[in-house]
C-alpha cells in the first residue's frame, strides 16, 4: 500500500476557532439584551453562522477550481471569473455577520461602564466586601437611561448594516439565482466564450436561505426598537404625575 | 498562526488601558483580525495556484509570480498585527514587575497572616493608575504602535503601488520567451479586502494618536493638581507609595535580627 501524506489543512481549524472566539464575546452580551434581543442572538449563530461554517463554506470551496469556460485560452477562466464573482457570497456574508454583530460590543462597553462607576459607588458606602461586588458583577442591568439610548442606537446600527449588505447584494448579483451558464468575451478570451459555475442551484437554495434569514433578523431587530420604545413610552405614563410631559401625553391621549 | 494565544495575552492588557485602548484592542481583533483568519486567508489561498501565464514555458509563471508578488499581502497583514500587539506586552510586563514589588513589600512586612492575604487580594485585583513611570512606558509603547502600523502600510503601499489589484500583468523575465500576459487570481476581490484592512489599519492609527492626546492632556491637567489638596488618581499613586513606605517602617522597627535579607532590599 503506498504512504500517502496527510496534509492537515490548519486553514479549516482556524476559522472556527475565531467565530468560537467570537461568540463567546458576542454572548456575553446576552446578559443584558431583552428577550427579543435573546431571539435575535440565537437566529443570528444557529441559522446564520453555524450554517455558513458548516455547511455554505463547503458549496462555496471549489468556486474557483471547478468554474470552467469553454477555452484553453490561459487566463481566459481567472478573468471571467473575476468578472462574474467580483466577491465571493461567502466572504460577503462573513462581512455582514462581522459588521452586523459589532453595534452589541458598544453596550457591551457602556455596561462594563457602569458597572465600574457602580463599583466605585459600593466602595465609597462601604459596601466593598468582595461577596457584594461579586454580586454586583452577577445583577443584570436595566435597560434604562444612558444604556436605553446605547442600545436603540446599536439596534439602529444593526439594522443600517443588514439593509446595506442586503442591498448591495442586490447590486453585485441582481437577482437571487445563480445561472448555470454564463457568457464572457473579456480578453484574453478569444471570443465570447461559454463559462460554466459550479453547483448553481446549491448555491441559489443557500442564497435564499441566507436572505431570508437576514430579513428575519431585520424584523427582530425593528421589533425591540418598537418594544423598547414602548415600555419606556409606558414606563413615562405610569410616572406622569412626576413628569410634566407624561402628564402632557396622558391628557392627550384621554382627552378624546 | 495561534491568534488565539495572543488575544489571551492581550486582554490581560486591557485592564490597565485607558477606554480608548480598549476600543482599540475591540477593533483590532474584530475588525483586522477576524477578518484576515476568516476571509482573507481564503481569498489569498490559490494566489500561485492560479496564478497563470500565456505560456507553456517551464518557470515562467513561478518567475512572473515571484516578480509581481515578493511577499503576500496576508503575509505582511500577520505580521503589522504581530509588531502593533507586541507594543501592549511592555506595558504589562511593566505592571507585572510593579506587582512583583509591591508583593514582596506585603510579605516582607510582619503582619497578620489575614492582613497578608487581604492586601495581596486587593494588589491583585487593584487596577495601576496610569502615572509616573507607568505612563512614559504606556505612551512609549502608543508611540510604538503607530511607527509600526505606519511602515507597514507605507511598505504595502510601496511594493504594490497602490491598494489596487490588476487582473492582468506583463512579465518578461528570464525564462519566459517573450513578453508574455499573466493573469491575476480574484483581483476584485483581493483589492476589496486591501481597502478594508488599510481602513482599519487607518482607524486603529487615528484611535492610537487620540488616545496618547488623552493621555498627554491628563498628565498636563494633573501637573497643577497635584499641588493642590484633592482627591484623584495622583493622590491615589501617593497612597500606594505611602502603604508601602509604612510596611517598611513596620519592618524597620520590627527586630531588624527577624528580617530576611530579601525584605532589606525592599
Amino acid at each position: 500500500m503506498p504512504i500517502t501524506t496527510v496534509h492537515v489543512n490548519r486553514y479549516y481549524l482556524e476559522p472556527r476557532m475565531n467565530w468560537a472566539s467570537f461568540y463567546a464575546v458576542i454572548s456575553g452580551v446576552n446578559r443584558h439584551s431583552t428577550g427579543i434581543g435573546r431571539v435575535w442572538l440565537s437566529v443570528l449563530f444557529i441559522f446564520r453562522l453555524l450554517v455558513l461554517v458548516v455547511a455554505a463554506e463547503s458549496v462555496w470551496g471549489d468556486e474557483k477550481a471547478h468554474f470552467t469556460c469553454n477555452t484553453q485560452q490561459p487566463g481566459c477562466n481567472s478573468v471571467c471569473y473575476d468578472h462574474f464573482f467580483p466577491i465571493s457570497h461567502i466572504r460577503l456574508w462573513a462581512l455582514q455577520l462581522i459588521m452586523v454583530s459589532s453595534p452589541a460590543l458598544l453596550v457591551a462597553m457602556h455596561v462594563a461602564h457602569r458597572r465600574h462607576l457602580d463599583k466605585k459607588l459600593y466602595r465609597r458606602t462601604g459596601r466593598g466586601s468582595p461577596k457584594e461586588l461579586e454580586q454586583l458583577k452577577l445583577q443584570k442591568m436595566k435597560i434604562t437611561g444612558a444604556l436605553w439610548w446605547t442600545y436603540i442606537i446599536s439596534l439602529l446600527f444593526r439594522v443600517l448594516f443588514e439593509s446595506a449588505f442586503m442591498y448591495l447584494f442586490y447590486r453585485i448579483y441582481p437577482g437571487y439565482k445563480m445561472f448555470r451558464l454564463v457568457k464572457c468575451d473579456s480578453y484574453p478570451c478569444p471570443n465570447t466564450v461559454d463559462c460554466f459555475v459550479s453547483r448553481p442551484t446549491e448555491k441559489t437554495v443557500f442564497t435564499v436561505f441566507m436572505l431570508a434569514v437576514s430579513g428575519v433578523c431585520i424584523l427582530l431587530n425593528i421589533t425591540e426598537v418598537v418594544f423598547l420604545v414602548a415600555r419606556a413610552t409606558s414606563q413615562h405614563l405610569n410616572n406622569s404625575k412626576d413628569s410634566p410631559l407624561g402628564a402632557w401625553i396622558t391628557q392627550k391621549l384621554f382627552s378624546y | 498562526m495561534n491568534w488565539g494565544t495572543l488575544y489571551t495575552q492581550l486582554t490581560g492588557v486591557n485592564r490597565h488601558s485607558t477606554s480608548l485602548g480598549k476600543i482599540w484592542l475591540s477593533v483590532l481583533f474584530i475588525f483586522r483580525v477576524s477578518v484576515l483568519v476568516v476571509a482573507a486567508e481564503t481569498v489569498w489561498s490559490d494566489e500561485q495556484a492560479d496564478f497563470v501565464c500565456n505560456t507553456l514555458q517551464p518557470g515562467c509563471e513561478n518567475v512572473c509570480y515571484d516578480h509581481f508578488f515578493p511577499i503576500s499581502h496576508v503575509r505582511l497583514w500577520c505580521l503589522q498585527l504581530i509588531f502593533a500587539s507586541t507594543p501592549p506586552l511592555l506595558v504589562a510586563m511593566y505592571v507585572a514587575h510593579r506587582r512583583h514589588e509591591d508583593k514582596r513589600g506585603i510579605l516582607c512586612a510582619s503582619r497578620s497572616r489575614a492582613k497578608q492575604e487581604e492586601d495581596l487580594e486587593s494588589l491583585r485585583k487593584r487596577r495601576l493608575p496610569i502615572t509616573g513611570a507607568l505612563w512614559w512606558v504606556y505612551a512609549a509603547s502608543l508611540l510604538f504602535r503607530l511607527l509600526f502600523e505606519a511602515v507597514f502600510m507605507y511598505a504595502l503601499y510601496a511594493i504594490y503601488d497602490g491598494v489596487w489589484l490588476p487582473r492582468l500583468v506583463r512579465c518578461e523575465e528570464v525564462p519566459c520567451p517573450n513578453e508574455v500576459d499573466c493573469f491575476v487570481s480574484r483581483p476584485t476581490e483581493k483589492t476589496v479586502f486591501t481597502v478594508f484592512m488599510a481602513a482599519a489599519s487607518g482607524a486603529c492609527m487615528v484611535l492610537n494618536v487620540a488616545e496618547l492626546a488623552y493621555l498627554v492632556a491628563k498628565a498636563a491637567t494633573r501637573g497643577p493638581a497635584r499641588r493642590g489638596v484633592r482627591k484623584g488618581q495622583a493622590d491615589y499613586a501617593a497612597k500606594d507609595k505611602g502603604l508601602l513606605q509604612m510596611m517598611r517602617n513596620e519592618t524597620l522597627m520590627a527586630s531588624s535580627s527577624s528580617v530576611s535579607s530579601a525584605c532589606k532590599a525592599v
